[in-house]
């Protein structure tokens, strides 16, 4: 079979952005909220998003969703293994 | 009673080690025996004093206190042999599997160790991915044949339900053997685990220790957990977990006098198996493997983990819902006039639910009354309570001396009374609308009496349903009913933001008949409406005209009466069916806010509902007013006018429509129904028509002339070109009908309006049925090729697949009411399928969400404090308290702001 195709997540308009959070971020992150790493939402380190951001397992994602009430809509979720 | 104040921080749940069991007990039970001869407990028995007392006249010898008030202490009996607690056989079977024969630790390397260690701190609190984890390492550590740290080789360990444990050993030439492997040898392996493995385990090395999984004492539950019953005999019937220990111990004691006797092992193993099988069932009597421990009559014992488990088990049955006190059930029926935040409260159930009331200066007169008037002269009280916190009971007798003692600091319970605030609920209770709170109203005849406009939110009719009601009995949770839960509040739906607690029905017809171009009341009319309403407006105001020297008030200008004097509103109502007058309409009234009265007058058109402050000027009201989901003119008055407001204008209006709806007299019949010849000829025409233009597609169809739509086969083709021609023709033969049924026609009002019925109803009353279906497809199903053996094989026609040409007034002929039930059967079928399918996943989503709260800064948590969603519902907002989901109608304040700089008038 030929190689695989090239295909890249993001392009996709059902998929919205993901990004990595620096180490600052995330710590404001944590802050903001009064929460522990372990009670943000997750995500597996095998997510097609994750893959492609090449994020590792500890490292936090923010999601900008679309959202019908708000506009925008941040989402973060830890990457955790799989 | 004086209550004590602590607060739970938490609760933490372990296993009982012996040392813990040995300190919490009272007694050490030793014989197997309860009363002796004169009845009375024996010491060392298993009603020994010292664990509490039930018969009365007795003192608990550990506390003290009487039969009542001592809450039982618990003993134990010393087991001669350790046994497996059932209950952790299969944890127990997981740990051995997982550690060392030789050196009890745990089969993994140091650095898999540390690394599982690492994973479980990154967790947190996550109980899915914790029992994942233990489960993986316990695969690792089972596979493991030779232990990493001290070399030992490892055996497979056999679990055989429910408590037996072989271990499959080798011996040096390599031949299997089993050795059965006995509690206190599981035990002594347990004991070997250092505390510094069991994390990776699961456990908890000071909370539960692995070897206490395996008993060594056994607790004894207090008397009081488990009390002998006497019956009108005289014969003591003993509780079923007494029988099981009364079991324990005979045996445990045989096994003690026979290991000290120096009894040969076999025997010993067999007792002591026999003491498993009586600790197994006295744990669990539904134990697998094991026949059920049965009483003399063959019924199975009730044990510990039967009296836990299932609906009617300590759970589900005492703790998350039990039976309450001051409450009462009984039927409900209808009462217009109460207002829909009171209920009707039958005079028998006020005087047997009481409400307590402190007594102070203010209401001490009052409360001396009702307790002079005692429990059986209604305004009366049943019980008062003194400073001291006794409860004294109201009897004939000793009224008139406890009215004479009566003082500050004593408190009364008062019977029910005008006013006091209950919760009213009807099962089930799906949504927060099932339970409402509601102010009492004390009434005759023996039903809850509840207005008809709070039916939609507990889904209640007349036909013989119950509903339930409660008294909140301290000034805290009536408060927080009277603030959260009264009704007024719950007008607006949280689920689609529009009035959930609306007019229905004759609400809404009589709301035409008021306010219809051309409905004129006179002076008498006028007062005795709005005083039936309870409108208070000093003075009628001017007369729209005389006629005849009789002054007439046209119903527009009452219905006005009962509006905020400032309210202005304008909407396209159900009754538009000229969309040209309405946009007219529209645009004087965006051009120039606050027109004059006279020009809309002239364009005034009951399809378009005009209120300028607080005049209904143009339009009538119908369900768009007032009615349920989108009752745009409640809507406005609730969010701008206050919830109160909007209470007393829904009591008023469903008042005032109801004294017009009856006094103008409103009825449907079968003359409603009744058409002209020429529009019955017309009809005619219509479905001739259509049957030819039916036959014509099937011949074209045979002669292979038609052409197939894009995806469809040629057959798929002619049944949708067929069933598009039938539906037409029904929805032309009800054009028809509509035609020469007007507004004088009340069915025809019902259904314009909103208040009931739809114009499909009507024409299919009137003119025809039209196609009959079963899943979305004409009839087919039947003979072969045909439905009914009146038609033949293969005929496609209109009529032989279910097209019906009569209506309900012509009647239907067999075939057709044939038809008729085919496709009702598929409606009764669908609500069926469906109430059981929605009632499940409501059950799963409320399972699911039931603990999720939004907390202080906004997120959606889960008790842990995992977040679920950051801002809730992702902008913040509560739907009911929202503009069609936005936070702020900007529209409507500009409106509202420029028809205060333009005055508004007042």
């Amino acid at each position: 079979m030929a190689t695989k195709k090239e295909f890249n997540v993001f392009a996709h308009e059902l998929v919205p952005e993901h990004r990595v959070l620096s180490e600052e971020e995330r710590e404001t992150l944590l802050r903001k909220y009064r929460i522990k790493i372990s009670q943000l939402p997750q995500i597996k380190a095998s997510d097609p998003a994750v893959v492609a951001l090449d994020a590792k397992p500890g490292d936090v994602i923010e999601i900008k969703r679309k959202s019908p009430t708000a506009g925008y809509y941040y989402y973060y979720r830890l990457v955790v293994e799989d | 009673m004086q209550s004590m104040k602590k607060v739970i921080g938490s609760i933490e749940f372990g296993i009982l080690s012996p040392q813990e069991i040995r300190k919490m007990s009272a007694a050490e039970i030793t014989v197997p025996d309860t009363y002796d001869d004169d009845g009375y407990p024996i010491e060392g028995g298993l009603m020994d004093k010292r664990l509490g007392v039930i018969d009365p006249g007795l003192r608990c010898e550990t506390c003290g206190a009487r039969a009542g008030e001592c809450p039982g202490h618990f003993g134990h009996v010393e087991l001669a042999r350790p046994i497996i607690h059932v209950g952790f056989a299969k944890t127990i079977h997981r740990v051995l599997e997982s550690t060392c024969r030789e050196c009890g630790r745990i089969k993994l390397t140091d650095e898999e160790i540390e690394e599982y260690t690492h994973k479980f701190e990154v967790m947190g609190d996550r109980k899915k991915a914790k029992d994942r984890l233990i489960k993986e390492i316990h695969k690792k550590a089972k596979e493991r044949m030779v232990c990493p740290h001290c070399g030992a080789p490892q055996f497979p360990i056999k679990f055989e339900r429910p408590t037996i444990y072989w271990e499959l050993r080798k011996d040096e030439e390599g031949n299997e053997y089993r050795h059965r492997m006995m509690p206190s040898e599981v035990r002594d392996r347990l004991e070997k685990i250092p505390d510094k493995d069991l994390p990776l385990l699961g456990l908890h090395p000071e909370k539960a220790r692995p070897e206490w999984m395996v008993l060594t004492v056994l607790p004894v539950p207090p008397v009081t957990m488990r009390p002998s019953i006497t019956l009108e005999s005289g014969i003591r019937a003993e509780d079923d977990l007494t029988h099981k220990l009364v079991d324990i111990i005979r045996i445990n004691n045989r096994l003690k006098s026979n290991i000290e006797a120096g009894a040969p092992q076999l025997i010993i193993e067999d007792l002591w198996d026999l003491l498993q099988y009586h600790v197994t069932t006295y744990i669990n009597n539904e134990t697998s493997g094991i026949p059920p421990a049965k009483h003399k009559s063959g019924r199975p014992l009730k044990t510990l983990s039967q009296r836990l488990k299932g609906k009617e088990g300590r759970f589900r049955g005492n703790l998350s819902g039990k039976r309450v006190n001051f409450s009462a059930r009984t039927v409900i029926s209808p009462d217009p006039m109460i207002s829909i935040n009171e209920v009707g409260v039958p005079l028998a159930v006020a005087m047997e639910l009481t409400v307590p009331e402190k007594v102070t200066e203010f209401n001490f007169e009052k409360l001396k009354q009702r307790v002079l008037n005692g429990p059986e002269k209604y305004p009366g009280a049943n019980y008062v309570i003194d400073p001291e916190g006794r409860r004294i009971r109201l009897m004939e007798n000793n009224l008139e001396i406890i009215a004479e003692k009566l003082d500050l600091g004593w408190t009364v319970e008062r019977h029910l009374e005008d006013g006091d605030i209950v919760l009213f609920n009807r099962q089930p209770s799906l949504h927060r609308m099932s339970i409402m709170a509601h102010r009492v109203r004390v009434m005759p005849y023996k039903t809850f009496r509840l207005n008809l406009a709070v039916c939609p939110p507990y889904n209640a009719d007349f036909d013989g349903d119950e509903m339930n009601l409660h008294v909140p009995q301290t000034e805290e949770a009536q408060a927080e009913a009277k603030i959260l839960m009264e009704v007024q509040n719950h007008i607006i739906s949280p689920r689609y933001g529009g009035p959930l607690i609306a007019g229905m029905q004759d609400h809404i017809s009589g709301g035409y008949l008021l306010t219809r171009e051309g409905a004129y009341f006179t002076r008498s009319e006028v007062e005795q409406m709005l005083m039936f309403a309870g409108v208070d407006v000093g003075e009628l105001p001017k007369p729209d005209k005389v006629e005849n020297g009789v002054e007439l008030w046209s119903g527009k200008t009452i219905f006005s009466l009962l509006l905020p004097g400032d309210l202005t509103i304008w909407y396209r109502n159900k009754l538009c069916d000229d969309p040209e007058r309405c946009e007219t309409l529209e645009r004087l009234i965006e051009e120039k806010l606050v027109p004059d009265e006279e020009e809309v007058k002239k364009l005034a058109y009951d399809g378009f509902t005009y209120i300028l402050n607080g005049k209904l000027l143009s339009g009538v009201v119908d369900k768009k007013a007032y009615g349920r989901e989108d009752g745009k003119l409640l809507d406005l008055i609730v969010r701008e006018y206050g919830v109160e407001r909007a209470r007393q204008f829904l009591d008023q209006v469903t008042k005032l429509t109801i004294w017009v709806i009856t006094h103008r007299g409103f009825t449907t019949a079968i003359d409603d129904e009744d058409l002209p010849v020429e529009a019955l000829d017309r009809i005619r025409e219509i479905i001739r028509e259509a049957e030819e233009r039916v036959n014509r597609l099937i011949e074209a169809y045979k002669n292979g002339e038609l052409e197939p739509l894009p995806g469809k086969t040629l057959e798929e083709t002619l049944e949708s070109n067929i069933m598009a021609v039938l539906a037409e023709a029904r929805d032309n033969a009800g054009k028809v009908a509509e035609r020469y049924l007007g507004m004088t026609n009340h069915a025809v009002i019902m259904a314009k309006t909103g208040a009931r019925g739809k114009m499909l109803n009507i024409t299919q009353m009137a003119a025809m049925l039209g196609q009959q279906s079963i899943r979305g497809k004409r009839l087919y199903r039947g003979y072969r090729g045909r439905v009914l053996t009146h038609f033949k094989p293969g005929d496609l026609g209109a009529k032989a697949r279910g097209f019906v040409t009569n209506s309900y007034k012509s009647g239907l002929t067999p075939q057709e009411y044939f038809f008729h039930a085919m496709g009702g059967r598929e409606g009764l079928v669908d609500t069926a399928v469906r109430t059981a399918q929605s009632g499940y996943m409501q059950r799963r989503l409320i399972n699911a969400l039931q603990d999720l709260k939004v907390d202080y800064d906004g997120t959606v948590r889960d008790p842990t404090g995992i977040i679920v969603q950051f801002r809730y519902g992702e902008d913040g907002v509560d739907p009911m308290k929202s503009w069609q989901g936005k936070t702020v109608d900007v529209d409507r304040v500009i409106i509202r702001t420029l028809l205060k700089v333009r005055g508004g008038g007042e």
